[in-house]
C-alpha cells in the first residue's frame, strides 16, 4: 500500500493515530469465541445436574432452589474461566501488534465496561438475597448488554451490537423464566461465539494474512 | 488558480505534531506519558513539539500532581481545531485534485 500520494498517506496516519488513541482495538475476536464455549460448557454442566435430580426425583423436584448454591459456584467459575481466557487472547493480539495492553484506552474501556456490569452484579445479588431467582438470567443478559453498548465507544465499534442483542434477549427472557438456562447458553454462549467468529474474521484473520 | 498547497499548515508539516494534533482532537486530556507512548517518541523529541504547539496556541499544558508526582496533561484549543481540521481540509482537497 505504497501510494504515491503523500497527503493520503498523512491522512491515513492522522486516522490511524485518532483511533488508536481512542480506542482499544487489541480486542480479539478468540477471546468472544472462547468465552462463549466456556458459557456453553457451563450451561451443558448444569443443565445435566438438574436432568439428574430431576431424574432421581420423578419430576416432583424442583432443582433450582437446593441447587442455588451449586449453580452460583458454577457460575462464577465459569466468569473466571471465560476471563481468563478472553484476556489471554486479547494479550496475546495486543503483544503481536506492538501494542500495549495497559493504557488509557484499555483503562477507559474497563471503566466504562465495569459500571453496569457492577451495578448488574449487585442488582442479581440482591435478588438472591430475596430469593428471587427467577429473574437472575434476565438481569444478568439485560446489564451485560448495557455494559457492552456502553463500553462500544471505547472499543470496536461491534460490540454495541452484541450489547444490544443482549439486551433483546434479557427482555424476552423475563417472559420466559423457566427456558432461563436455554436464554443463557444463547445469550453468553452462541452470541459470543457468533460474534467471535465474526470479528475473528474481520479484523484478526486479514491481518494474520497479509 | 490558488496555490495547492497554501492553505496546508507548516506547523503541521512535522509528523510528531501532527501526530500530537490527531489525540488531542479525539481525547479530551492526554498526559506527557500516555503520549509519548502512543507516538513512541523520547522526552525530550515530544517535549519541543508540545512546546512549539503550545506556543502557536494551538494546544493547552495543565499541570497537575498525583501524589508527589507531577502529572502533566495537554488538550486542544479551540484555535487549534481549527487549524487542524483547516490543514486535513486541505490535505483533502490534494487528494480530490490528485484524482
Amino acid at each position: 500500500m505504497d501510494s504515491q500520494n503523500p497527503s493520503l498517506d498523512t491522512l491515513r496516519d492522522i486516522k490511524r493515530i485518532m483511533e488508536r488513541s481512542s480506542r482499544f482495538i487489541s480486542l480479539s475476536g478468540l477471546s468472544g469465541l472462547s468465552a462463549g464455549i466456556c458459557a456453553l460448557v457451563g450451561a451443558y454442566i448444569a443443565h445435566s445436574w438438574i436432568n439428574g435430580e430431576m431424574a432421581r426425583s420423578n419430576g416432583t423436584y424442583q432443582p433450582i432452589h437446593e441447587m442455588k448454591w451449586r449453580l452460583i459456584l458454577l457460575a462464577l467459575a465459569v466468569l473466571v474461566a471465560a476471563l481468563g481466557v478472553s484476556f489471554y487472547f486479547t494479550w496475546n493480539k495486543a503483544k503481536k501488534n506492538n501494542l500495549p495492553i495497559w493504557d488509557h484506552t484499555s483503562k477507559k474501556l474497563l471503566i466504562n465496561l465495569l459500571i453496569p456490569l457492577a451495578a448488574g452484579g449487585f442488582f442479581v445479588i440482591g435478588l438472591l438475597a430475596q430469593n428471587e431467582w427467577r429473574f437472575v438470567a434476565p438481569s444478568c443478559l439485560v446489564f451485560y448488554g448495557l455494559a457492552l453498548v456502553n463500553a462500544s465507544k471505547f472499543t470496536l465499534t461491534d460490540i454495541r451490537y452484541l450489547g444490544l442483542m443482549e439486551i433483546v434477549l434479557g427482555l424476552i427472557n423475563l417472559y420466559y423464566p423457566e427456558y432461563s438456562l436455554y436464554f443463557w447458553a444463547v445469550g453468553f454462549g452462541i452470541l459470543h461465539i457468533v460474534y467471535g467468529l465474526i470479528m475473528w474474521w474481520k479484523y484478526d484473520k486479514v491481518k494474520t494474512d497479509s | 488558480m490558488k496555490n495547492p498547497i497554501g492553505n496546508l499548515n507548516k506547523i503541521f508539516d512535522s509528523r510528531i505534531r501532527m501526530g500530537v494534533m490527531s489525540v488531542l482532537l479525539v481525547n479530551d486530556e492526554v498526559n506527557f506519558n500516555d503520549l509519548k507512548q502512543l507516538l513512541e517518541l523520547t522526552d525530550g523529541n515530544l517535549a519541543s513539539h508540545l512546546t512549539n504547539l503550545e506556543e502557536n496556541g494551538y494546544i493547552k499544558v495543565h499541570k497537575g500532581f498525583i501524589g508527589r508526582k507531577t502529572n502533566t496533561t495537554y488538550s486542544i484549543t479551540k484555535s487549534g481545531e481549527k487549524a487542524f481540521a483547516e490543514h486535513i481540509e486541505a490535505l483533502e482537497n490534494m487528494i480530490k485534485n490528485v484524482k
